[in-house]
């Protein structure tokens, strides 16, 4: 089993993150990649936690895990899983500083991560 | 309700200085409700025809411009970033 929790970065003045999600749209939104998720990689089960509304630099905000019966096969569910929520899932996320507030969207780097996933769809 | 109930994410919401809204009568249509929207905010009606901004009919993506029913849920939806 493989689990990966993400920290709020500390870089910056940023103060907090501020993170929205629409009720009952995004649930499903992430039930739908972790059944994906769970053929694609033949997982015996997969997790993923999201917090919402204000989180501080160095405090989790997002878990993930997946279990196999090899480790490749773990590893590589939670990387997509990681990515796909990075640019995919639907969650919005302010970035409150001392001089002010902006919201994120998606790197292109963020991007061609997801993406990755799509170009080996296994036939 | 004869309306159709609106709800904004991200930066839309800070754009309108809404977040959820009630528009009577009901638009009769996707575009209809955007060009309401449009008219009554000029900025809103830019952003949301922004880049990446998709529009959901009751909880599903909505492709084209789809006929909107009295008492629907519409979303816009604005570039998404969790994690």
């Amino acid at each position: 089993m493989v689990t990966f929790t993400g920290l709020v970065r500390r870089d910056g003045d940023v103060e907090a993150l501020e993170l929205e999600a629409y009720e009952g749209f995004t649930e499903s939104a992430i039930d739908d990649i972790l059944a994906e998720a769970m053929t694609r990689h033949g997982l015996d089960d997969a997790l993923v936690v999201h917090r919402i509304g204000r989180v501080e630099p160095g405090e989790p905000v997002v878990f993930v895990a997946a279990a196999a019966r090899h480790r490749r096969a773990a590893f590589e569910a939670v990387d997509q899983l990681m990515d796909y929520l990075k640019s995919r899932a639907p969650f919005w996320k302010k970035s409150h500083q001392a001089d002010g507030a902006r919201w994120i969207e998606p790197t292109d780097a963020d991007r061609a991560d997801a993406n990755r996933w799509d170009l080996t769809e296994t036939p | 309700m004869a309306g159709v109930k609106v709800l904004l994410f991200g930066p839309l919401r800070d754009v309108a200085g809404w977040r959820e809204r009630w528009v009577e009568p009901a638009p009769a249509s996707l575009s209809a409700l955007r060009a309401t929207l449009a008219r009554e905010d000029a900025a809103l009606g830019l952003a949301l025809n922004g880049k990446g901004v998709k529009a959901a009919i009751d909880k599903a993506i909505a492709a084209g411009d789809p006929r909107l029913l009295p008492g629907a849920e519409v979303a816009f939806l604005p570039p998404m970033s969790g994690g």
